[in-house]
């Protein structure tokens, strides 16, 4: 499978090399998987809307195809001390109405994005470190903050810039009717109809040069072989999420290109290592016992039990990497010293025994099944895979309109001990899983929020408030690495695998995979 | 006729407050959809925030209280994730279902009902015999698969439609219809006869049925012995008796295609409001799933009505007054 992905981005590279430049006018017709509900780029803050708004409105800092760090509308940026970051803005950028873009946008663009009413996920958490903005000239801002706060590049590379001129007063559905949805990206909305298309159309003054397509149109199409069979039928020339049950046979149609990527999307299973009794854990003939999770050998064991290559072959059809730690090599903040766990069901027995369990105990894993690729058959095996080490493992997945609830739990915790579930980092480094699945719960610091499995150690903790005090990368870097060992090490959670993306082209285009997993036009190449 | 129409609005009205109740709580028994819609890395305090935005930190009782003040005026609440009144969202979405529902409807009364005629008037026939085999064939193929079917081979195949989508809509009398364009009718044709194929067999066996039924009749042989052309006794005694169940069931029959085109809008990707339940529950988008249902309530009522007038018209022995409905 490795070589298969190594072949497979070769190709990309080499897809993306022999891009030319136009020949001629062109347009070009998307189908995704999901429907974006809004073009509010603050409205929700959501994978399916993010890649739409991504082509309408441009951040400070751009996040490129590998997540990592490109200058957008600012040219420049760094701290001028421990609690100030200075920005330098993009001169002569305009707005799709011709206005031009200035400091002052920004400063209405941190007004707005955190008080959207009745938003259902605001931006906020991007935002609520800057305590001041200063606006130095038109293409100079400041942003001052409480502490020393090395996250700012990254936070501010999904905040969308608006315009004050169009956006004062603007609410979401004036942002939908296309009145506000006046940006200075790459395409300009043509029309928005909810559930059937959303056509974009070149900004011919790019600051970035001209987009490659005149017309851009996106449609969803929910059904998995609906999507594939509009590709086949020429009716769209791209399509996002191939199911990976047809991705073989595709690979043989000579009139289908496919493109793979990994993401930034680790699959893991939460592990409740905290409580004293575990609600979904039992003695093998149902009688209640303490909790064994709470036993770093029990974890270990565990992770030892899952043949994580067998479900990237078998349940993943080869498309997934299997993960020891939060986010793929080449990630910022990823330790080159954990490797992925090997299967070993005898040396997890072993571990068992010698945490005194013998003869095994009894849990039910529970999974969401309409959530990530294949997450049902991956619980299955899971258990099968536990059964193997004398763990009576049994399986309980529902629609993720059910699951994420009773996940989070209310007042006691969560309802299930021993969960899957995946993590996609929206800032492209270690410290977004790190301070949301493993750090000690701390709703001041907003740490530990998704930490439904309760793992705790002051050592991390400590590893990583240094991390989040450091502006110097490199040390930064370290220490995130560092945090990621010490987690690892404790079991705090169980990685499965990484998640790789396909979608898939007519003959003559490419994509260049996104880790973030978004679709988007600019990604879409020529390929001959 | 007036008073029956009055008393049967009254009982509607109580339909729709059951309706909306038992709606409410359900969907806010299954869960909390910030819990879904909110992006995951979202601090606890963000979280709290979100919920409050949403109204949903109130306690059940009270968000059902304000949603019938607000039902008083007219408004059925905001969609969670499109900001939009969901109200709105439905009723811009229901036209792209009705074109559908109404091509389907007529496909399965054109073709359903004249070989459902045939039928009967040739019950031993080749003919006869292969319409009530096929007919069950429409009967029992998944919606679904019979859809992807008809996709593989009109649009990957032969290319001849293509594969989903709504198309480009005509105007016609201030009326954007996909009906007035020939775009909007290769893009409607599938999904219409997707939608059509399990009518047309429930209208074929209906009508076979109802013609066997009538044949033997008095009325029927006296009609013969008169000396009447077959033709005036097929179009008036025999037709006239036979549509009389057909109208009611196919009034029914209407209200579930607009209601429950789920699989074949999901399919075809056509933007109707199939497709905007089944998204809407997945994310727990509470106020379109509640209007959606009132709306739906709501049109069966009429249906119902409507059907129960035209059998009077139908059947003059049928008085609508002297029904306790």
């Amino acid at each position: 499978m490795f070589e298969r992905l190594t072949i497979l981005a070769a190709a990309m590279a080499t897809a993306a090399s022999l891009a030319v430049p136009p020949a001629s006018a062109e347009d070009l017709t998307i189908a995704l998987a999901s429907e974006a509900t809004s073009i509010d780029p603050h409205f929700h803050n959501t994978g399916n809307n993010n890649q739409i708004v991504f082509h309408i409105f441009d951040t400070l800092i751009k996040q490129g195809s590998s997540q990592e760090l490109e200058p957008g509308l600012a040219t420049s940026w760094g701290p001028i001390d421990d609690t100030t970051w200075e920005f330098h803005l993009r001169e002569g950028v305009t707005f799709h109405d011709g206005s031009p873009f200035t400091a002052d946008d920004v400063v209405f663009t941190l007004e707005r994005a955190p008080n959207v009413p009745d938003s259902p996920s605001s931006f906020a958490g991007s935002i609520n470190s800057i305590t001041e903005v200063i606006v130095v000239d038109d293409y100079t801002i400041q942003f001052k903050t409480a502490a020393a706060y090395p996250l700012m590049p990254n936070d501010l590379s999904v905040v969308r810039i608006i315009s004050r001129e169009n956006g004062e007063g603007a609410t979401t559905a004036d942002y939908n009717s296309g009145a506000a949805a006046i940006g200075t990206g790459p395409y300009k909305l043509v029309e928005y109809v909810p559930g059937d298309r959303i056509v974009l159309t070149a900004n011919d003054d790019y600051w970035d040069g001209r987009p490659e397509w005149d017309n851009v149109t996106f449609r969803p199409i929910t059904s998995d072989p609906a999507r594939v069979a509009a590709l086949l039928a020429g009716d769209v020339d791209v399509i996002a999420s191939v199911p990976t049950a047809d991705i073989a046979q595709l690979a043989d149609n000579p009139d289908v290109v496919l493109s793979q990527g990994v993401s930034n999307r680790v699959i893991y299973l939460h592990i409740d290592s905290a409580r004293e009794v575990s609600p979904m854990v039992t003695a093998k003939d149902g009688s209640e016992i303490p909790n064994p999770f709470r036993d770093v050998r029990v974890r270990r064991a565990i992770s030892m039990a899952i043949d994580r290559n067998a479900i990237v072959e078998q349940v993943m059809e080869g498309v997934a990497i299997p993960a020891g730690q939060l986010l793929p090599d080449g990630f910022f903040g990823v330790s080159e010293n954990i490797e992925v766990p090997t299967y070993d069901p005898d040396g997890a027995r072993a571990l068992l025994e010698e945490a005194g369990y013998p003869d095994g105990f009894a849990v039910t894993i529970a999974g969401p099944n309409d959530r990530y690729i294949n997450d049902e058959q991956i619980v299955q095996a899971i258990a099968q895979m536990l059964a193997r080490v004398g763990i009576d493992a049994s399986v309980e997945t529902m629609p993720r309109s059910v699951y994420f609830g009773r996940a989070t739990g209310g007042e006691n915790g969560s309802e299930f001990s021993l969960m899957l579930v995946g993590w996609g980092s929206d800032t492209g480094e270690a410290s977004s899983p790190l301070r949301a699945l493993l750090a000690t719960k701390n709703p001041e610091l907003g740490w530990g929020s998704t930490n439904r499995g309760g793992y705790s150690s002051a050592e991390m903790d400590a590893a990583l408030t240094e991390a989040m005090q450091t502006v110097d990368d490199t040390r930064r870097a370290e220490l995130l690495a560092r945090a990621c060992e010490i987690a690892m090490g404790d079991v705090g959670l169980i990685p499965t695998h990484f998640q790789v993306n396909t979608w898939a082209t007519r003959p003559g285009l490419a994509y260049i995979p996104r880790t973030d997993e978004y679709t988007l036009a600019m990604n879409v190449v020529r390929s001959e | 006729m007036t008073v029956f129409i009055i008393r049967r609005l009254m009982q509607s009205i109580a339909v729709l407050a059951v309706t909306s109740l038992l709606v409410f709580v359900g969907v806010y028994a299954i869960g909390n959809p910030v819990d879904i819609l909110i992006a995951p890395d979202a601090t606890e305090l963000e979280r709290q925030a979100a919920i409050a935005r949403l109204g949903l930190d109130r306690p059940v009782w009270e968000q059902y209280w304000v949603f019938l003040t607000n039902l008083a005026e007219g408004d059925l609440g905001r969609s969670f994730v499109f900001n939009e009144p969901a109200l709105k969202l439905i009723l811009q979405r229901l036209p792209a279902t009705l074109e559908l529902a109404f091509v389907a409807m007529l496909i399965a009364v054109f073709i359903g009902i004249p070989l459902g005629l045939w039928a009967g008037f040739h019950p031993n026939g080749v003919s006869g015999r292969s319409i009530m085999a096929g007919s069950i064939l429409g009967f029992s193929l998944p919606n679904f698969w019979q859809g992807l079917m008809l996709i593989m081979i009109f649009a990957v195949m032969l290319g001849w439609l293509p594969a989903g989508g709504r198309g480009d809509q005509g105007e016609f009398l201030g009326i954007r219809s996909s009906l007035f364009s020939l775009d909007g009718w290769s893009h409607l044709i599938l999904p219409a006869i997707n939608l059509a194929l399990f009518k047309t067999s429930l209208v074929i066996r209906l009508t076979r049925a109802n013609v066997r039924e009538v044949l033997p009749q008095d009325y029927v042989k006296f009609a013969r012995a008169k000396g009447l052309r077959q033709r005036r006794v097929v179009m008036v005694h025999v037709l006239k008796n036979t549509l009389i169940p057909v109208v009611t069931v196919l009034g029914l029959e209407l209200g579930n295609v607009i209601a429950f085109a789920v699989v074949t809008e999901t399919i075809f990707a056509w933007p109707g409001i199939g497709k905007l339940i089944i998204d809407s529950i997945f994310v727990l988008d509470r106020p379109i799933i509640v209007a959606y249902l009132m709306v739906i309530v709501m049109m069966f009522i009429i249906i119902n009505l409507i059907v129960d007038i035209l059998y009077s018209v139908l059947d003059p022995r049928v008085r609508l007054a002297d029904q306790r409905a």
